[in-house]
């Protein structure tokens, strides 16, 4: 082995994180503090100090995200860029929506989400093809999709937050405020949370199916926008005019996207060892990570998806004793939040502390997406309550 | 050990399982679930009417209406926090201790059969080989103790102890989530209900005649949350207390008074935002605290918060025409009312009593799809509500809007009229004229109460009949007059209807549809008759034939009277003028137990955090003086995720490769 003193040497003293950082990340570092800055400079005056914090809070979060996870940045800088390019080729008119090639055709908020939809579809029939075939390309086609897919919903949602500004300033609030919203939210970062344990685990073998539950998201977006016409940006009730919600519903759809890979796991897992007891010797079986790493990623989903849904629930009750009088008001939708979120708990002790493994937890992986996706939807859909925006 | 002791233990095995916890979780569950599908806190009549009064007495008695304010809840929290604690109070002390105790008393043996385990055989001696195992563990964070065991040196190391802390932190969390709550529960108040201090009151009457029994003082409540509704102009320094089928009046130390309340609108015709300007009265005020709210922008006042909860009509002063129906004098009525006020009018119809419920400023609806404004919503303009009650006590519920609103390229006035609360508006559509006023149909409508006009046009229209022998006898004039008037008659009480009732009770089977179609024909002749008779009294040329508007407007007006028959009351309230005065709805409440459940949250999720992402990892390592060297055992633990711990382990394997000579 060719190793120097000094490596040896390092080796013992492990630099800190902040000097292993390379150039580039100092550049991207110093680049989100840039943009940083001219948002606070260009809006500070229309916002309260919550927001100039959620704004410097994101500044940094970006930073350490782009730093403990590398590929985001090329995600990060597309999708920005190509956003203010949308955004410059509108002026200040969203009538250019029809008349500027790029925006008709890509960047407009609803290009952009059209785009969304088709590269998810695309890239899970590709994943599908990958895991028959094994082929590596295809899976690794299939991956730059999803992150395409990704970037190009990011896109959608803040090329969308600016339109709402262009349609009337009063109008102006961040894309996450109703249905149609949220589930491009929900595709893109279940896609994200995905393609982080397809790095850490080196698989694209579970692509085909973290990737159906996001099919399953756009084909309900899809049916929203053509049969609902739910794509038309409406103005924020009062209730929802908050900082609150800038917080509130991306940490609660963090827990959402992790509930819904983690059960999209939990299928897989079923497939595989139902072919592991009849010893089947299929090579699409074989390809499957084995058993034991699933049940690793699915407990890994869950408990990120536990850690951010409580903190968004937690965030929920503080809006809520702002918004409503109580911080606590069972409402149908809080109530379904503690309901999802004892499922959780109840899941996480069997693991932890019975020390469940395997079968029954994958099947109550799939059964939580039913009791979570019952508090996402259903409640707006079936229950009278406080949280009665995005009717169907 | 005595039999007290084993008692004790036994109970505390029991209240501190898991089997017992994860029940607790899942009941909790199941009752959550229950409170959601069941709409809590109905009136009770609303539960007997879906449920029969079978089901309805067995789910009052389950308390399945106030879910989360019944005993049974409370008690399965207390067991979730009796549970939580006793699992604490077995677990902590054992976890403080793990996270401390570095267990240096490993034997090689135990350390051989370990999952990750590897030696080494040095050729240096074994302090040296300490040092060294020392920098590389050192390194990576690990810290260490050492203990000399005969030849043997014994090196324990740990890190990541911090994850038996999140587990404390977790727990502790939910137990101060759970005792902020108490302290912001009804638990205090059922306490007092059942002990007889407290009566909930259920009669709907004034506030001062609420008495004392079912009223609390500031004092008497660490945590409330009622609301009330203040008009304008006024104040309160009361809340009311919702309760079951009941309330409970709180009194509050100082008065909040509504200076204004404001609503204003997108483009779009959707509320943008909710106001008040409040001002608080309170004798620790120098002087009054000014102070305006809005949806999500509260005001904190001596721990009390004040809360833009809703908003509703707050007496509003009405100008109303009463114009008389089914009289063919057209003079109206002036009358003046408050909302919320009740007025006697003497009618043909005996003595009716209007109940003037509600006035609105705006009615925001959703535009016709072919709406010319392209917009989604459209506003409708002020109406106002109220209630017709005759001297039996039934009453019908109208809503009527003061101006004329388009329909299909036309402009009618609306009247809503329903029987119940349960019924949805049926619409009076009047025809607007080309003033954009109800005369000419009124006009029309009073024509028709006119029996000597209608007689007269009916003498008219048969002459002309006669004289161009369409007629063939002379002899039935008077008959034919007769039943035209008849049918006109008809037709002004009761429409279509009472013609087609009448038709029903008269005439032979197979002749009815012949009949019928007689009939609206000779009706439709009457009309038209008494319709140009009402367009020559306005100066209006006939003489080409008349014009598509008027036309139009026949056919509104035929539709409208029609309905009028079963419209329900002898006049038509016609709102002249206003004086909009506005109430906001408060919510005040307290609740001393936030900050509480705050800080149980804070922990939670702190520890939450600890338990997932920090691994609490042992590794231990003997060093064995062998010949001319050292004989290295490295063996470790994880106590959560034992794949990656293998990984971790790999790594330090190849670390101590690359580091031991």
């Amino acid at each position: 082995m060719s190793v120097t003193q000094q490596d040896l040497a390092n080796d013992l003293n492990p630099r800190s994180f902040i000097s292993t950082l390379s150039v580039f990340d100092w550049v991207w570092a110093a680049l989100l503090v840039v943009g940083t800055m001219y948002a606070y400079q260009q809006y500070a005056v229309h916002m309260d100090a919550y927001e100039v914090g959620i704004l410097f809070g994101t500044g940094i979060a970006l930073i350490g995200l782009g730093w403990g996870w590398k590929a985001t940045r090329v995600f990060m800088l597309i999708a920005g860029l190509l956003s203010l390019i949308a955004i410059s080729q509108y002026g200040g008119d969203l009538g250019q929506a029809d008349q500027r090639f790029l925006l008709k055709f890509l960047i407009s908020s609803q290009s952009a989400t059209m785009w969304m939809s088709a590269l998810f579809i695309m890239a899970t029939v590709t994943y599908f093809i990958h895991l028959f075939s094994g082929n590596e390309f295809i899976g690794k086609v299939a991956t730059s999709m999803v992150w395409s897919a990704t970037t190009m919903g990011t896109i959608g949602l803040l090329v969308r937050w600016r339109e709402s500004y262009l349609i009337s300033y009063d109008y102006g609030h961040i894309p996450v405020s109703n249905l149609y919203e949220v589930f491009i939210l929900f595709a893109i970062i279940t896609a994200l949370i995905y393609l982080f344990y397809e790095m850490k685990f080196k698989t694209r073998n579970l692509g085909a199916f973290a990737l159906l539950v996001i099919s399953a998201s756009v084909a309900f977006l899809l049916w929203y926008h053509f049969e609902k016409d739910a794509s038309k940006i409406q103005p924020l009730v009062p209730a929802l005019q908050s900082y609150w919600m800038k917080i509130h519903v991306p940490a609660n759809f963090v827990g959402y996207g992790s509930f819904g890979l983690a059960a999209m796991i939990g299928i897989a897992y079923l497939i595989k060892d139902r072919a592991v007891t009849n010893n089947s010797q299929s090579a699409i079986m074989a390809r499957l990570p084995s058993l034991e790493v699933m049940d690793d990623v699915m407990h890994k989903a869950i408990a990120l998806g536990f850690a951010f849904f409580t903190i968004a629930t937690v965030l929920g009750a503080m809006w809520a004793a702002e918004a409503w009088g109580g911080y606590w008001s069972w409402d149908p939708k809080e109530t379904w939040a503690l309901i999802v979120w004892l499922n959780y708990a109840a899941w996480l002790h069997m693991r932890l502390t019975k020390g469940w493994r395997g079968k029954p937890l994958a099947w109550w992986a799939i059964i939580g997406l039913f009791v979570t996706t019952f508090a996402f939807l259903g409640v707006n859909m079936f229950l009278s309550g406080l949280h009665s925006y995005g009717e169907l | 050990m005595s039999n007290k002791q084993t008692h004790r233990k036994v109970w505390l095995e029991f209240l501190g399982s898991m089997n017992l916890a994860i029940t607790i979780l899942v009941a909790l569950s199941i009752a959550s679930i229950i409170g959601t599908v069941l709409q809590q806190n109905q009136p009770y009549t609303n539960y007997i009417i879906k449920f029969g009064p079978f089901w309805h007495e067995i789910f009052r008695a389950l308390d399945l209406y106030d879910v989360y304010g019944s005993v049974w809840f409370l008690v399965l929290l207390g067991f979730l926090v009796l549970t939580t604690s006793v699992c604490i109070y077995r677990n902590a002390p054992v976890m403080l201790k793990d996270m401390k105790h570095f267990r240096l008393n490993v034997q090689e043996k135990s350390l051989r059969v370990l999952h990750n385990f590897n030696q080494w055989t040095l050729s240096e001696p074994t302090d040296q080989t300490e040092q060294r195992v020392d920098q590389i563990l050192s390194s990576r964070g690990y810290k260490l103790r050492r203990k000399q065991d005969g030849e043997n040196i014994v090196l324990a190391a740990m890190k990541g102890g911090m994850n038996r802390m999140g587990y404390i932190l977790t727990h502790t969390g939910i137990i101060v989530i759970c005792i902020g709550g108490l302290i912001d529960g009804n638990l205090p108040l059922s306490v007092k209900e059942w002990t007889g201090k407290l009566k909930v009151e259920t009669r709907d009457i004034a506030a001062k005649d609420v008495p004392q029994i079912s009223r609390l003082k500031p004092s008497d409540s660490a945590s409330f949350r009622g609301s009330v509704t203040i008009p304008e102009g006024s104040g309160s320094n009361l809340v009311f207390l919702n309760v079951r089928d009941g309330y409970l009046i709180q009194e509050l130390p100082f008065a909040v008074e509504l200076k204004d309340f404001r609503i204003e609108h997108y483009q779009s015709g959707q509320p943008k935002s909710f106001e008040s300007d409040l001002i608080i009265h309170d004798d620790q005020l120098e002087e009054p605290l000014k102070k305006t709210i809005a949806v999500n922008h509260p005001l904190v006042y001596r721990g009390y918060n004040i809360y833009q909860a809703s908003f509703a009509d707050g007496g509003s002063v009405l100008q109303i025409a009463a114009r008389p129906l089914f009289n063919k004098n057209q003079k109206s009525l002036p009358l003046e009312g408050k909302v919320n006020s009740v007025k006697q009018l003497e009618t043909i119809n005996g003595m009716l009593s209007i109940e003037l419920n509600d006035f609105k400023l705006f009615n925001i609806f959703p535009a016709e799809k072919n709406d010319p404004s392209g917009k989604k919503f459209k506003n409708f303009g002020p109406s106002f509500t109220f209630k017709v009650r005759d001297e039996d006590g039934q009453a019908r519920e109208y809503v009527n809007y003061m101006s004329p609103v388009m329909q299909e390229g036309r402009y009618f006035y609306l009247s809503g009229m329903r029987r119940s609360n349960a019924d949805q508006f049926k619409y009076l559509h009047i025809p607007a004229d080309s003033e954009g006023s109800m005369e000419r149909f009124f006009k029309f409508h009073a024509m028709l109460n006119d029996t000597q006009r209608v007689r007269q046009t009916a003498e008219q229209s048969v002459d002309i009949a006669l004289k161009a022998s369409k007629l063939p006898d002379a002899s039935m004039r008077d008959e034919i007059i007769a039943s035209m008037v008849r049918l006109v008659g008809l037709f002004n009480q009761g429409g279509y209807i009472a013609i087609d009732k009448d038709i029903r009770d008269k005439v032979p089977a197979d002749r009815q549809v012949k009949v019928a179609e007689a009939y609206l024909k000779i009706l439709q002749n009457m009309l038209q008759g008494l319709y140009l008779n009402l367009l020559n009294s306005e100066g209006v040329d006939i003489s080409k034939g008349i014009s598509p508007e008027d036309n139009r407007f026949f056919e509104d007006a035929v539709n409208g009277l029609a309905g009028l028959g079963a419209y329900g009351t002898p006049f038509y309230l016609q709102l002249t003028s206003f004086e909009h005065r506005q109430a906001s709805g408060l919510q005040i409440t307290r609740s001393p137990g936030k900050n509480i459940v705050y800080f149980g949250c804070l922990i939670l999720i702190i520890g939450i955090f600890m338990m997932f992402y920090i691994a609490h990892q042992r590794l231990w390592i003997i060093l064995k003086p062998a010949d001319n060297g050292t004989e290295v055992l490295l063996g470790g633990a994880g106590n959560r995720n034992q794949r990656d711990f293998a990984q971790q382990f790999e790594k330090l394997v190849n670390l101590f490769n690359r580091h031991l000579p």
